[in-house]
């Protein structure tokens, strides 16, 4: 098995007088209620995960449930109160300043929900500034930001200042210089939440289409569900500091762990999200009809078919065997729940 | 989110009827008993007892002597230490000025032809704004050159030049290390608070006893005095970078050297700017009133002319700072709203205009310095004088005014100020400070009533009781006043785009005019005295009244005058009842500088001959008493903080409730 790029074990960030103090007085593990009675903020409390190669992780939660702590403690923006986090096998937390220094020079890339540009620099020299501080020369540098602005499609606009753009041209800046250095890992704080909704689609479209060609481990931070259906391997639901649950979209959907990540996903249109294999009936073995349909195809792209048709449609997998079948009802509760037509 | 709205619901108490007045009511009680009891109480509670002065003086001196005379590692006192530094100056201060006015006769080479210095200011405020700012500073300069005062004027601009520079490093280093270590930053902020609300002249004597005085001491009090405010505006603006912003160099893998030079300086650079902005106005304003240690130039002119009671001459001087002031603040001004955009690939004129048309303005002002002598200088016997037109207006008003005048001054007097000087000087010292203690308590807990009768306590037991009393007389009226006026005009100019955009024109040229001038016009019109002091204090100190008005009416939020408006208020009703209650903290804070600049003033006015504490700081600048003069200024900066203090914890308390904060 392959070694995982980020893990977290036992992450604790606590605001107040003395938290790490405070976590030892009460055995590493206070109850929400103790950290409250006794003044202390919590941020991020008691959170294990791994992020493997290539994966899209997406922590998702409302605003003050601790999601954009819990990134800037993986980045060590800020310092954690407790427990460990892995990068590729080694413990950052115990990295020196400028060994600290040198991963963010060359393994990690970040993008920020207000863009975090330099005003005072165009987009050349914003997109070149993380080369630029690593002692790469001009030439060299100014190379590598016109080969990435052109790559998020600002080519033409090298020359002007971040106040000129557009806020979705602003925040392609930010995702350009975030890739500059060809960081292995990429971490995105709500990146396109100070975005319109039309703006926001096409920039997570433009985010799948990078991501399809650069395949980083990342970790994406929103408060949007939608957003992270959208782009997410995995999604961990964050509440008062806490991970409620981590799994796929349709994990999350189908099983939720606690009652708010089932109030979370309640609204969520279910057609687009749930795989045939995931509210099939099982099927004895046997031929299976020319017109099935495939066992991963979402719900949404074979609902006529199926709602359409007089009897359950057959279910193959990729080598064409029957694995089972889908039939009208079941599809119907599947969507839409299943006292509302009984 | 929830969490938040209970604990702010358990934190209501229930409200009983006149809640809303006991508490005032219980700040201002054992005032007004102490008051109203003065007759019964014994002595020592009325006047602070001659035996009971602490000899803050007496311990400033010694310090003070100390440092003067006694070698530190026996080797130089703290004095040739100062006296050394001040040495330093004097080359920047001979450079500049040898290049603008004076020349450099050991080299054979001439000053800057005036010719080249207009057209160089024309450049960089066409480089900085537009043409028009580029029209203004031309203009400025040559209006110096044609009506005479071409010396004076690039001596006081010399000493800008090289004072704003050090004084805006200095300050500038300051607050970075303020940001950077939190144990300096507790330091220097509080010792901020206190230089910044020193009057001028508290300045000026410790600089004459280490020192001495001249031009060069002139300059360095000009130095010291522009430091505060650019350490403070570097605080802010680097605390007001984006934390973002922060991380995101840090997340580049930045350094801390890189994250502070390259990320946090730059993203911060107009607050920083507005700081050279400040900086170099209060450079002008303390190089006119460092003409009392022996300044040169247009300050020093104004000084000799105004104690001659040559009124007209001191208003020509008057008009030049007064102009050299607004071009000043106007170039710093535009250099902080300066704006980076993108050029196109184009040729060497199209990229660099500016420095094309100064290389240009070089070549064609070398060239006309060498067909004629004129525009090298402009001869003295062409100078154009305003002098007997100021002096025929001065005669003008004086005659025509005289009746009126006397009449307003008398009034003034008999049924204004003498009452309000005698019911000040018969308050106890022990009310004043039941009374400040009270109101600090009730508005901040223990610490800032602490904090604040302190202050008092510190101005009672210097010695300086009476004395303190005449000069919080004079400001307290001036402030009503102030008041009266200040803040119909700012409501009347709120009331539409246009006047408030032409009364904050007027406010902003104003307050770039350096303290000292205000003289001038009282000095015309009341001659010299409590009226006339009064009178320079009110036009000086209405401008931020004004200013906060405005600026707290226009800022309610739309949205509540439009609720307003929908609920069907009148205009009258939408004023008072929606607009007003919600600019009123910043209306307080107004109040709260024009009381600063009150107590500036009201120093400066020491000039006409008032009998208050800065009469004393005059003296003690005479007798170069630097420990007199060093107390007295903290008596008047202890003045100012304790209104400060009271009134930020008020307005941000109220703000707070109101949900604006």
């Amino acid at each position: 098995m392959t070694e995982a790029k980020i893990a977290c074990r036992n992450l604790w960030k606590l605001y107040g007088a003395d938290p790490a103090g405070f976590l030892k007085r009460h055995a590493g593990n206070p109850s929400i209620e103790t950290i409250r009675a006794e003044g202390y903020v919590p941020a991020v409390r008691n959170v294990s995960f791994e992020v493997m190669p290539g994966e899209i992780l997406v922590v998702m939660g409302l605003s003050g449930s601790g999601k954009s702590t819990l990134l800037r403690c993986l980045a060590r923006l800020v310092e954690p109160t407790s427990g460990e986090v892995m990068f590729e096998g080694r413990d950052i937390l115990a990295a020196s300043e400028r060994e600290l220094i040198e991963i963010r020079r060359h393994k990690m890339g970040m993008v920020f929900q207000h863009f975090a540009l330099l005003p005072h620099r165009t987009v050349l020299d914003n997109v070149a500034f993380p080369l630029q501080v690593r002692g790469t020369d001009r030439q060299k540098r100014e190379a590598r930001a016109r080969e990435v602005i052109e790559l998020v499609g600002l080519k033409g606009r090298e020359a002007y200042y971040p106040r000129e753009l557009s806020g979705g041209q602003q925040q392609r800046v930010g995702i350009a210089r975030s890739l500059a250095v060809g960081p292995d890992v990429w971490f995105l704080d709500e990146p396109f939440s100070a975005l319109d909704p039309l703006i926001r689609r096409e920039m997570q479209d433009e985010f799948l289409r990078l991501q399809k060609m650069l395949n980083k481990t990342i970790v994406f931070i929103t408060h949007d569900f939608d957003e992270a259906i959208r782009v997410a391997d995995r999604i961990a639901i964050m509440k008062d500091g806490v991970v409620e649950q981590l799994g796929t979209a349709e994990e999350l959907v189908t099983s939720p762990a606690t009652p708010y990540v089932a109030e979370f996903t309640r609204n969520v249109s279910h057609d687009r999200l749930l795989s045939v294999g995931a509210v099939m009936a099982p099927a004895a073995a046997r031929k299976p009809d020319a017109a099935a349909v495939q066992v991963e195809a979402l719900l949404a792209s074979v609902a006529r078919q199926v709602l359409s048709s007089e009897r359950p449609v057959d279910v193959v997998d990729d080598g064409g065997a029957l694995v089972g079948t889908l039939s009208r009802d079941s599809l119907l509760d599947a969507l839409y729940g299943k006292e509302q037509h009984a | 989110m929830s969490a938040a709205i209970l604990t702010r619901a358990t934190e209501m108490e229930p409200q009983k009827p006149l809640a809303s007045l006991t508490k005032p009511l219980l700040v201002v009680l054992p005032f007004i008993i102490l008051l109203l009891a003065a007759s019964l109480l014994p002595g020592w509670a009325v006047r602070v007892p001659a035996g009971w002065t602490v000899p803050f003086v007496d311990w400033a001196n010694t310090l003070i002597e100390h440092m003067r005379d006694d070698a530190i590692f026996g080797l130089f006192s703290f004095r040739d230490l100062t006296r050394a530094i001040a040495e330093l100056i004097t080359w920047p201060l001979a450079f500049v000025e040898g290049l603008l006015v004076s020349g450099f006769p050991k080299i054979g080479l001439a000053a800057m032809p005036w010719v080249m210095t207009a057209g160089l200011s024309g450049v960089l405020g066409w480089y900085l704004k537009d043409w028009r700012l580029g029209l203004l500073s031309a203009g400025c300069v040559a209006y110096m050159a044609i009506f005479g005062k071409w010396e004076l004027s690039m001596i006081t601009l010399s000493v800008v030049l090289v004072a704003a520079p050090i004084a805006g490093l200095i300050g500038f280093l300051i607050g970075i290390l303020a940001v950077k270590k939190p144990w300096f930053e507790a330091l220097v902020v509080p010792l901020l608070n206190v230089l910044q609300s020193l009057p001028h002249f508290s300045y000026l004597i410790p600089i004459a006893v280490f020192i001495g005085v001249g031009h060069k001491a002139g300059t360095i009090a000009t130095v010291i005095f522009a430091i505060p405010p650019m350490a403070r505006l570097t605080i802010l603006g680097l605390k007001g970078v984006a934390e973002e912003v922060r991380e995101a160099g840090k997340m580049a893998g930045c350094t801390r050297f890189q994250t502070l030079w390259m990320v946090e300086i730059p993203s911060a650079r107009q607050p920083l700017l507005v700081g050279v902005n400040q900086v170099i106005m209060q450079c002008l304003a303390m190089v006119v009133i460092a003409s009392f240690v022996g300044a040169r130039g247009l300050g020093h002119d104004l000084l000799f002319r105004l104690q001659a009671l040559k009124i007209g001459q001191a208003l020509e001087s008057g008009v030049a700072i007064v102009l050299m002031a607004i071009t000043l603040d106007q170039l710093s001004r535009a250099a902080a709203h300066k704006e980076p955009s993108h050029v196109a690939d184009a040729t060497l004129l199209q990229r660099f205009p500016f420095l094309v048309a100064s290389v240009l303005v070089v070549m064609a002002s070398l060239l006309l310095a060498a067909i004629t002598p004129y525009a090298q200088a402009w001869p003295s016997e062409l100078a154009l004088s305003t002098a007997p037109l100021w002096d025929a207006l001065v005669d003008w008003v004086t005659v025509t005014f005289y009746d009126p005048l006397q009449y307003v001054r008398n009034a003034m007097l008999l049924y204004v100020l003498i009452p309000v000087r005698d019911l000040f000087q018969s308050i106890p010292w022990t009310a004043m400070v039941a009374l400040v203690a009270a109101a600090g308590w009730s508005l901040g807990g223990l610490r800032l009533a602490l904090t604040v009768s302190g202050f008092v306590l510190f101005i009672a037991f210097a010695g300086y009781w009476e004395r303190s009393l005449i000069t919080a007389y004079m400001v307290t009226v001036a402030v009503l006043i102030c008041i009266l006026v200040g803040l119909p005009i700012g409501i009347w100019a709120s009331r539409s785009e246009r006047r408030t955009a032409i009364v904050k024109l007027l406010c902003d040229t104003f307050q770039t005019f350096p303290s000292f001038i205000y003289l001038i016009p009282v000095i015309m019109l009341f001659k010299v005295g409590d009226v006339a002091a009064i009178s320079a204090i009110i036009i000086y100190a209405m401008i931020p009244i004004v200013r906060y008005t405005i600026f707290g009416l226009r800022n309610v939020p739309s949205e509540i005058v439009e609720a307003g408006i929908t609920s069907g208020c009148t205009r009258r009703q939408l004023l008072w009842n929606i607009r007003m209650p919600l600019a009123f903290p910043e209306i307080m804070l107004g109040i709260n500088q024009t009381i600063m600049f009150a107590l500036f003033m009201v120093i400066i006015a020491a000039f006409i001959g008032t009998k208050d504490i800065g009469q004393e700081i005059f003296r003690a600048l005479t007798f170069n008493d630097a420990g007199k003069g060093l107390v007295l200024g903290l008596c008047v900066a202890f003045m100012g903080l304790t209104a400060d203090q009271l009134i930020t914890a008020w307005a941000a308390r109220r703000k707070q409730r109101l949900g604006l904060s």
